[in-house]
């Protein structure tokens, strides 16, 4: 539920750096498991340029819409096509299938990202 | 949280549905099933292909009887009261003298002089006090029975294959929006062919403490059928689809019955009843606005609940309620619009988040079951 390897933020984005100075962007499976079953992944162009937690797209499931925040200050390299046909691979896959897109990340990650453990704190509050 | 949480109105199924791992929210001050781990998506389409269970124990039911309990009910509600035969079952409205909506709710038919009105949970409090308040001078009794209630509802074109063997009373013969009494699984209830859904199926009302024996037996008859337990997600997404009227959204104190498309159940020529001289006057006068039907163009641009409708910059109406559609596959709505905007086939415009987007006015109800 909550991969030691990724970056995650309060508004419960993931990104995961892939040691190259991209990273891929999703939600996490608290996130889907909240937002139910999703039908719609709204996502920017590639080359849009986001400073960090500037809003890059929507998801909306069929009982609301939330905003997709940029964990970290980066410009969109590819968006992840495979969603408009399967936007439940959010649900079933968020860390996996579900990433939504690559970015190249602007100067260093944003100091405001939590580790996995941090995270898991936070969902455990928030839960209760 | 868990404050809150704890001043929640519970149903007789609560342990139920966290059994099942509901996902539980705040409904109007109860805790309900908002959906079970299956998601809206699947107990949507359930329901429209073999079956869903609901909880509606938050339901409120109030009984009327006594020799002044018909002309009460006539005198409150704006449906022909008389016309219905002992066993029936007919929607209606609790209307404000102006014509607006205190409440919607089905009246019963128990006996001649005894209805059973079922009323919306989070107006259940305010509609037993209507009631009692006009009920002076009419000699009969009015009960707020919901306490003691317990409501579920089998939904969806297995419901028959379902519910007949757990009782001896014949299912067939029951017409749609006619009702009977008989035990189910060994439980008394009133057994009511109606529902929110736009299937056919039941609705079960018990003792309360009744209810979850018989929630567990209608779920084991099931589960061989594909029967799903349904939450409140997929009960929204399946009536909107067949253009069923919610509390809060397409009526409330601001709407009156007539602009709602509600004229079905406004008979003006009954007689006297609260609101009547309002819709007469409303019903003289050219309609300022009305409920349409609509879907969007684009596969993005998803309406929600709320959301305005907007003329060159300004807005001219309101969505009230909108969603994906899961059995229609594109994203409808209802909204109020200005009577010249109204027309099937039209474009009204939707402010999506900021953004003004097309939408076309199409027929409604946009689901329509294979009878």
């Amino acid at each position: 539920m909550f991969p030691a390897d990724l970056k995650y933020t309060k508004d419960h984005e993931w990104l995961k750096p892939q040691g190259d100075g991209t990273a891929l962007v999703g939600i996490t499976h608290y996130a889907q498991d909240a937002l139910g079953d999703v039908v719609f992944v709204d996502l920017p162009e590639v080359g849009d340029a986001f400073a960090t937690g500037e809003e890059f797209g929507t998801v909306e499931s069929v009982k609301t819409v939330s905003e997709l925040n940029m964990p970290s200050a980066s410009e969109i390299l590819e968006v992840n096509a495979g969603l408009v046909d399967h936007p439940e691979a959010v649900n079933d896959d968020p860390y996996g299938k579900g990433w939504m897109v690559k970015v190249r990340l602007k100067g260093d990650l944003a100091a405001g990202l939590l580790d996995a453990a941090a995270y898991e704190a936070l969902v455990s509050a928030e839960s209760h | 949280m868990s404050t809150v949480a704890a001043e929640l109105k519970k149903t007789p199924l609560n342990a139920a549905h966290r059994a099942l791992n509901a996902k539980m929210v705040d409904f109007g001050g109860w805790d309900m099933p908002v959906q079970y781990p299956a998601g809206i998506l699947a107990e949507h389409e359930a329901v429209r292909t073999k079956a869903g269970l609901f909880d509606v124990s938050h339901m409120g039911e109030i009984r009327v009887k006594g020799p002044g309990a018909l002309a009460l009910v006539e005198h409150l509600t704006p449906n022909a009261v008389s016309k219905l035969v002992i066993g029936q079952v007919h929607y209606t409205a609790f209307l404000y003298e102006n014509g607006t909506f205190v409440d919607d709710l089905l009246v019963y038919r128990e006996g001649e002089q005894e209805f059973l009105l079922v009323v919306n949970a989070g107006n259940s409090d305010k509609d037993f006090a209507w009631v009692q308040q006009h009920a002076k001078g009419y000699d009969c009794t009015v009960v707020n029975e919901s306490p003691a209630t317990g409501q579920i509802a089998l939904q969806g074109p297995l419901s028959v294959s379902i519910l007949q063997p757990l009782t001896k009373t014949p299912l067939e013969p029951i017409g749609y929006y006619f009702f009977t009494h008989g035990e189910v699984a060994g439980i008394t209830c009133l057994i009511s062919r109606t529902g929110y859904t736009g299937e056919d199926g039941f609705e079960l009302y018990c003792a309360a403490e009744d209810a979850e024996r018989l929630w567990n037996a209608v779920m084991a008859a099931g589960r061989p059928y594909g029967l799903l337990p349904a939450g409140l997600g997929c009960r929204n997404t399946l009536r909107l689809e067949c253009k069923m009227a919610l509390y809060g959204h397409e009526i409330d104190d601001t709407i009156h019955a007539l602009e709602a498309g509600l004229a079905w159940i406004v008979k003006l020529d009954k007689g006297d009843f609260i609101g009547r001289e309002a819709l007469l006057a409303a019903k003289a006068a050219p309609a300022p606005r009305k409920l349409v039907g609509f879907k969007t163009l684009e596969k993005r641009d998803i309406a929600r609940d709320h959301m305005p409708v907007v003329q060159d910059g300004k807005q001219v109406g309101f969505v009230t309620s909108a969603a994906p559609s899961p059995t229609c596959g594109i994203n409808l709505g209802l909204a109020y619009v200005p009577t010249g905007l109204a027309k099937t086939g039209g474009r009204i415009q939707i402010e999506i988040r900021g953004r003004a987007v097309d939408a076309e006015i199409i027929p409604t109800p946009f689901y329509k079951r294979q009878k």
